[in-house]
C-alpha cells in the first residue's frame, strides 16, 4: 500500500517536536482526497439554523435541503419552525428559465402559512451560477409582507465553511440594530456562538442569569428574531467557538462599539475562566462575589463524582478531529483533567494562529492536521494507537471499524457537554466507550493477547 | 375484479410551490449508493465538496459504515473556467491512494450547469495518463448524469447501474448466469438473494451487491475500500447470461440496465416489482423455478408455509387497519400489495418520486384485494402527505424514519423500513423481501400494534 499522506498535504501535518512549527491551512480542499469538510452552504445554515422563528428557505434543488433537514440537536424553548426543512426544489425547467419567479411564489406561500418572525433565503451553488437575483426577490417579498427577508449568499462552491460563517454573520448583522433596547440593563450580554445543543445554552445562561447578568441574544441557540434585532443594546457580546460568530462580533463593535471576548464553555478550566473573565468585564464587585460562588458551588458537586471516571481513564490516549479548532483547545484541557493524553488534534477549518496555540499546548509527539481525510486519520489512529477518538458521525465509522471507542462531540450529540454539568457527561461518555468490554473481542484487539480456546479436561484418573 | 381508478386520486405533484420536508433525496446519492455495491470502486462526485460530504454524512448515519465518496471539490474559479483540471486532479488522487478497481464519477448540479463534458474530460484524463506512462494500471472510470435538478436519488440509483453495464459490459460467451438488478434494497436482502439464488442452483450476478460493502465485519486491517460488491468481471460478462431479472414495479418501458442488455446483447429481461410479500414473492420464485428447471427448494417452501401459517395467527390483528405509505416507489409499491394481503387497508401510498406509472401499478399489485385503490401521490413531500392523512384516520405508518414527526403527532406507530433508517438501530440488517422478509415485516407490523395497544390499555393485558 502507498502511504496515506499527499505529497499536496504534507505542510498541512506538523508533528509536534520533530522541527519547528509550521503548518499549511485555510486552502481550498484537494481535489480526490475525501476531505472531511463541507461548503459554503454548510457554514451559513448551521450558524443560522437555531434561529427557532425564522422561515429557512434553501433556494437550490432538493438535495442542500433534505440533508440539513433537522440536522442539529439545536433546541428550542419555543416555537421550532427550524427544525422544519423547507426548499424551492428547483427543476430542469427552472435552471433553464431561472427560478425567481418560484423562488418569489414559494417565500409568499411560505410566509402566509407559518407566520414567521423574519426569513432567511439561502443561496446554493447552482443559483450562484444560473444567476437569479435573490436579493431583489427578498427585497419586494420583504416589502410586501413587512417582514425583513434576508438572502444569505451560500453558493458552496464560494470557498469553505467558513466563507458560510461570515455569510452567516452578514445577514444576522442586517437584523441587528433594528430593534428597540429600551430597558436592556448596563449589566447585559449577548451569547454568540452556542447552538444550544442538547439545551447547552439555557446551562450558560443560568450561569449569567446567577451572576446578575441579563441575556438580551442567544445567537442563534435556541434564537429569536426580535432578539437578534435588540441585540446592539447588550453590553458586551460573549464569543464562543469563535470561527463562526466572530465576524458579527467584530461588525456590531465596529457599528455599534459592542465590545467582545472569546469564551468557551467546554472543561471546568475554560468554563470557570470564561465566567470569570465576563464577570471582571462589568468591573462590579458583586458580580465577580457571585462568580466566585457559583464556580465554588459547582465546582464542589462535579468533582467527587469526576474522580470515579478519572482513576478509570488515567492513562488513556484521545485523538480529536472537529470542525473548528477552537473546540480543540478546550477538548485537550478536558482530557488532562481526566489525566488522559491527546496524541492527534485536527480541525476542518481551523487558522494558522489556532494550530499555532494548539501547538504550544500539545506534549511532543502530537500529530497536528488540518482538513485531515479518512485515509489518514485511519492511518493516525493506528499508529498512536488511540483509545478514543473524538469527532462527528463522519468520523464515527472510522473509529469503530479499527476497534476505537468514540466520542460525538458534533451536532448528533443529546447530552449538554457544555458547562460544569457539561464536563461530568463528557467524562461519563468518555467513560462509556473507553471501558466498554466489546473491544477486547475485536480481532485487531486480539491479534496482540493469545486465543484461549476450550481444552478437553482431563479424564478422571 | 380489479378496481376502477380512485376517484379520490391525485394529479401528479404537490399542489403548492414550496416543498416542506421532502420525501426524496438527490439525484447523485443514489449513484453513489450504486458505485458502492462494485467490488474495488470509489464513488466520485464531480461539483463542490459540499455535495460528498453531506451525502457521506446521510448515508453513515444509516449504515453505520464508512462511506467514502471522493469530490472533485470545485471552487470558484473552476465554476467559471470549468471543473475538468480539478476533476482529472481527483481522479489521479484516487488512483494514487485508493488503487481502486473502478471509479464512479457521478456529475452534480453545479457541473451539469456549467456545461462539463465529463466523458470527454474521462477520455482526456486517461489518454493524458496513458501518453505519460505513469499510472499504469488505471482503473476502470465509469461516468453518469446525475444533476439533483432531475429525478430523485431512484434515478441516480437506476442511472448509475445502467451506466455502468453500458459502460462495462462486452460481448461475452453465453452462460447459465443470471443477472439480477435488486434496486435499493438492503444489504440483509441482497444476502438473502443470493442465499436463494444458490438454493435453486443458479448462478446470480448481482448489481450492485452492497451486502459487504456497506455492511461489513470487523477486521484486523482497515481497508481503504470495503470488500466486497459486485465483481468487474462479472459486470463485463452480464452480457451472456441467460436472463435478467430486474426489480422495480415503475421500471416498465423505462431506459434501464436490464433494458440495455436485452436491445444490445438479447438477454432476457423480466422486470418484476420487488418481490414483496406473497404475490410478488411467489412471482419471484415461479420464475426461478422456470429458470433453474428445480421446484421450490424445500427450506424456502417451508418459509412459504409458514409465512402462510403466520399470515393466519395473525389475520384478526391488522384486518381493516388503515395504513399510510410513503417512501420510493417500487417499495411503496411492494409494500402496499404485503399490506392488502394480509388485509390491512392502504388509505394513502405516497412517494416523493414522479415516474408517472405508481398508480398503474398500484392497480395491478392489489386492485383484486381491496374495495377500492388507495389514494397514490407521486411527486410529494410531507407537508402534503400530512394534509392529506390527516382525513384519513390511519392506524399506522410505513416507511423510512423520516416519517417519525407524523407519527409522533398523531400518536400511531411506524413501522421503519428502507432507506434511511437515522434513528434506529440495525437499519441495514432489516429484511424486506421474499417470504422471510414478508415474516418479519408482519411479525414486526404486529407487535407495533399490539404495543399500541397495550400502551393505550388501562388494564394493562398481560396476554393478547
Amino acid at each position: 500500500m502507498k502511504p496515506v499522506i499527499f505529497r499536496e498535504r504534507a505542510d498541512q501535518i506538523h508533528r509536534k517536536g520533530a522541527e519547528p512549527f509550521r503548518l499549511t491551512c485555510n486552502k481550498e480542499s484537494l481535489a480526490g482526497a475525501v476531505s472531511q469538510r463541507a461548503c459554503v452552504f454548510c457554514g451559513s445554515r448551521v450558524v443560522l439554523y437555531p434561529i427557532a422563528d425564522a422561515l429557512h428557505l434553501v433556494h437550490g434543488p432538493i438535495g442542500c435541503a433534505a440533508y440539513t433537514w433537522d440536522i442539529r440537536g439545536a433546541l428550542s424553548s419555543g416555537p421550532e419552525l427550524h427544525r422544519l426543512s423547507f426548499s424551492t426544489d428547483l427543476q430542469e425547467k427552472d435552471i433553464i428559465f431561472g427560478g425567481e419567479e418560484k423562488l418569489y411564489r414559494a417565500l409568499v406561500e411560505l410566509i402566509d402559512r407559518h407566520q414567521p418572525a423574519a426569513a432567511f433565503v439561502y443561496s446554493t451553488c447552482i443559483v450562484g451560477i444560473i444567476g437569479d437575483d435573490l436579493a431583489g426577490v427578498c427585497k419586494k417579498v420583504s416589502q410586501e409582507k413587512g417582514l425583513p427577508v434576508i438572502p444569505v449568499q451560500s453558493e458552496g462552491f464560494r470557498g469553505n465553511k467558513r466563507a458560510g460563517y461570515q455569510a452567516a454573520c452578514q445577514a444576522m448583522f442586517q437584523l441587528v440594530g433594528t430593534g428597540s433596547t429600551e430597558g436592556i440593563s448596563p449589566y447585559s450580554v449577548n451569547i454568540l456562538g452556542d447552538f444550544n445543543l442538547a439545551g447547552e445554552i439555557w446551562i450558560i445562561r443560568d450561569y449569567f442569569q446567577r451572576m446578575g447578568l441579563e441575556v438580551v441574544a442567544n445567537i442563534t441557540g435556541d434564537g429569536r428574531v426580535r432578539d437578534l434585532q435588540r441585540a446592539h443594546g447588550a453590553a458586551l457580546n460573549v464569543v464562543q467557538c469563535a470561527g463562526a460568530t466572530m465576524d458579527l462580533a467584530r461588525m456590531m463593535q465596529e457599528k455599534y462599539g459592542t465590545p467582545f471576548c472569546r469564551v468557551s464553555y467546554f472543561g471546568v478550566e475554560d468554563m470557570a475562566e470564561s465566567l470569570y473573565e465576563v464577570a471582571r468585564f462589568f468591573k462590579a464587585p458583586e458580580i465577580l462575589e457571585r462568580t466566585r460562588e457559583l464556580v465554588r458551588e459547582e465546582l464542589t458537586a462535579l468533582y467527587p463524582p469526576l474522580q470515579h471516571y478519572r482513576q478509570a481513564l488515567r492513562g488513556k490516549k484521545a485523538a480529536i478531529y472537529v470542525g473548528g479548532a477552537f473546540k480543540a483547545f478546550s477538548l485537550i484541557k478536558a482530557f488532562r483533567l481526566l489525566d488522559m493524553q491527546v496524541v492527534l488534534v485536527g480541525s476542518q477549518t481551523g487558522t494558522e494562529a489556532d494550530y499555532q496555540e494548539l501547538a504550544e499546548i500539545c506534549d511532543d509527539g502530537t500529530i497536528i492536521v488540518d482538513d485531515s481525510n479518512p485515509l489518514e486519520l485511519s492511518s493516525f489512529l493506528q499508529e498512536q494507537e488511540v483509545d478514543i477518538f473524538v469527532g462527528g458521525v463522519k468520523e464515527r465509522p472510522i473509529a469503530y471499524k479499527l476497534g476505537v471507542g468514540f466520542c460525538d462531540h458534533n451536532h448528533e450529540r443529546k447530552e449538554p457537554l457544555e458547562g460544569f454539568v457539561g464536563m461530568l457527561n463528557f467524562a461519563r461518555e468518555v467513560y462509556t466507550t473507553v471501558m466498554s468490554p466489546v473491544w477486547r473481542f475485536l480481532p485487531r484487539r486480539q491479534a496482540s493477547r493469545p486465543r484461549s480456546a476450550p481444552t478437553a479436561e482431563d479424564p478422571a484418573p | 375484479m380489479t378496481a376502477a381508478v380512485s376517484h379520490r386520486h391525485r394529479a401528479q405533484g404537490s399542489p403548492y410551490v414550496s416543498t416542506t420536508n421532502a420525501c426524496k433525496l438527490c439525484t447523485p446519492l443514489g449513484a453513489c449508493l450504486a458505485f458502492r455495491g462494485v467490488e474495488g470502486a470509489v464513488p466520485f462526485l464531480h461539483g463542490s465538496q459540499g455535495c460528498a460530504t453531506y451525502m457521506r454524512r446521510y448515508i453513515i448515519s444509516h449504515f453505520r459504515e464508512p462511506m467514502d465518496i471522493a469530490s472533485s471539490s470545485l471552487g470558484e474559479k473552476h465554476a467559471i473556467y470549468g471543473g475538468g483540471p480539478n476533476l482529472k486532479q481527483g481522479l489521479k488522487n484516487v488512483v494514487d491512494k485508493y488503487q481502486p478497481q473502478l471509479i464512479g464519477v457521478a456529475t452534480t448540479c453545479l457541473t451539469e450547469t456549467i456545461g462539463d463534458d465529463v466523458p470527454r474530460m474521462v477520455r482526456e484524463f486517461v489518454q493524458e495518463c496513458q501518453a505519460g506512462g505513469e499510472m499504469a494500471p488505471l482503473p476502470r472510470i465509469v461516468t453518469v448524469s446525475s444533476p439533483s435538478y432531475r429525478g430523485t436519488h431512484m434515478e441516480g440509483f437506476h442511472g448509475a447501474v445502467r451506466a455502468l453495464v453500458e459502460q462495462l459490459a462486452q460481448a461475452a460467451p453465453p452462460s447459465a448466469a443470471v443477472n439480477l438488478l435488486p434496486g435499493l434494497v438492503s444489504p440483509a436482502d441482497i444476502r438473502y438473494l443470493k442465499e436463494i439464488l444458490r438454493d435453486f442452483g443458479l448462478t446470480g450476478i448481482i448489481l450492485p451487491d452492497i451486502s459487504e460493502t456497506l455492511d461489513g465485519p470487523q477486521e484486523m486491517t482497515y481497508r481503504r475500500i470495503p470488500a466486497g460488491g459486485t465483481p468487474l468481471t462479472d459486470i463485463a460478462a452480464m452480457s451472456g447470461s441467460r436472463a435478467t431479472l430486474e426489480f422495480g414495479a415503475t421500471l416498465s418501458g423505462q431506459d434501464t440496465a436490464g433494458r440495455l442488455l436485452a436491445q444490445r446483447f438479447g438477454v432476457r429481461l423480466f422486470q418484476m416489482g420487488l418481490p414483496l410479500g406473497l404475490r410478488e414473492t411467489d412471482r419471484f420464485f415461479g420464475l426461478l423455478e422456470t429458470l433453474s428447471g428445480r421446484e421450490n427448494p424445500r427450506p424456502h417452501a417451508l418459509e412459504r408455509g409458514r409465512l402462510l401459517d403466520a399470515l393466519v395467527d395473525g389475520h384478526k390483528y391488522v384486518f381493516g387497519k388503515r395504513a399510510v405509505v410513503y417512501g420510493e416507489e417500487d417499495l411503496v409499491v411492494g409494500l402496499t400489495a404485503f399490506l392488502a394481503e394480509i388485509g390491512v387497508r392502504p388509505v394513502l401510498c405516497a412517494s416523493g418520486g414522479e415516474s408517472g406509472h405508481l398508480e398503474a401499478a398500484m392497480a395491478r399489485v392489489c386492485g383484486d384485494l381491496l374495495p377500492e385503490l388507495p389514494v397514490v401521490w407521486g411527486g410529494v413531500d410531507f407537508y402534503d402527505i400530512a394534509q392529506e392523512a390527516q382525513g384519513l384516520a390511519p392506524d399506522l405508518l410505513i416507511g423510512h424514519s423520516k416519517g417519525y414527526h407524523l407519527a409522533r403527532a398523531w400518536g400511531i406507530p411506524l413501522i421503519r423500513v428502507g432507506f434511511p433508517i437515522h434513528d434506529r438501530f440495525g437499519g441495514q440488517r432489516l429484511l424486506h423481501l421474499g417470504y422471510r422478509g414478508a415474516q418479519q415485516l408482519l411479525d414486526r407490523i404486529i407487535n407495533a400494534l399490539l404495543a399500541q395497544k397495550q400502551a393505550d390499555s388501562p388494564v394493562g393485558y398481560g396476554y393478547l
